[in-house]
């Protein structure tokens, strides 16, 4: 049974770029400019009602053309069941819409892969680093992020000088 | 010797005398070794028993800092800052591998050994160390403090 990837086939056609379904776990590869739509779609479907954002991540991979990934982890707690998208980008275009209209949660998230990987979400409202501090040099999660490569020790939080 | 006798002594080492059994720690805890610390403090182990019970969570108000734990990049202003707050005369203690050397956290977010931010009287090895280290640890403060050097075995050729 592969419930939302057929749905999702069915209206988005050419925007589902890859799908796989492993056991019943079910992903996709969907367009970058087609995601908040789907995810909308998936939110919002009877029957689908995916209305649990449970994770979102981004992902590096150096060999690929389009080397970062943004993933997308969604539950339905309606019909219990999970669905993987994932969206490529190229590190030249590290550009992807921002989903907080559809989930809040999404925002720290985003901000955590704004963080570590460098994708920057078009119109969240507040991305920054959340993780690491503001003058943190890199984006440390980066495959070619040197292994032996230390901050320097950061002046002090504004709450916290004399 | 009975009470109502009189000893000659110097003043400093009164003062230290008493510096000695007296220490307030104040504890900075981010990871397991706080929990190890709960037992030190607690009845099995007593940290009172060296005089080392008045725990304040205020650095103004202690003497001895003990950091417990990991310290990341992000914290370190912070804990800089705790550590210029108390007054003099001051000792930190590095208790855990964390806190002494980053342990296994080598990587780009935790300090590698919080002597890269301030200055450290005693390492406690241990990940984390049982409650007798830190015990152990602080009966060496007070010999340091006191001026007394660490008994040397010396080994048979």
């Amino acid at each position: 049974m592969q419930l939302a990837l057929d749905r999702l086939k069915e209206n988005f056609g050419p925007a589902v770029l890859e799908t796989d379904n492993q056991h019943g776990n079910e992903t996709a590869v969907i367009a970058k400019d087609k995601i908040v739509e789907v995810i909308r779609f998936l939110r919002d479907t009877e029957g689908l009602e995916f209305n649990f954002m449970m994770d979102l991540a981004g992902a590096d991979y150096p060999e690929r053309e389009e080397r970062f990934e943004v993933v997308y982890h969604l539950y339905s707690l309606k019909i219990k069941k999970r669905i993987r998208l994932k969206v490529r980008v190229a590190e030249n275009q590290l550009v992807i819409p921002t989903i907080i209209s559809l989930y809040k949660a999404a925002n720290w998230f985003e901000r955590e892969a704004f963080d570590m990987y460098g994708i920057r979400f078009e119109g969240h409202p507040n991305l920054k680093r959340i993780l690491t501090f503001d003058e943190f040099e890199g984006h440390p999660l980066r495959k070619d992020y040197p292994v032996n490569k230390r901050p320097k020790i950061p002046t002090p939080d504004p709450l916290i000088k004399v | 010797m009975q009470l109502g006798d009189i000893i000659t002594t110097r003043i400093d080492e009164v003062v230290k005398w008493g510096r000695k059994f007296s220490l307030w720690p104040m504890p900075y805890g981010t990871a397991c070794c706080a929990i190890e610390f709960m037992g030190v403090v607690s009845s099995h182990f007593d940290i009172s028993r060296f005089g080392a019970e008045l725990v304040r969570f205020s650095p103004r108000q202690a003497d001895l800092l003990l950091v417990m734990g990991t310290i990341n990049y992000k914290q370190a202003p912070i804990l800089k800052r705790i550590y210029e707050q108390m007054c003099e005369p001051k000792w930190v203690i590095s208790m855990g591998a964390c806190a002494s050397s980053g342990g296994f956290y080598d990587n780009y977010s935790v300090v590698q050994g919080i002597d890269e931010i301030i200055p450290v009287d005693v390492y406690v090895p241990g990940c984390p160390p049982r409650p007798e280290q830190l015990l152990d640890a602080i009966v060496k403060l007070q010999q340091k403090l006191q001026g007394i050097k660490e008994n040397h075995i010396e080994l048979p050729a």
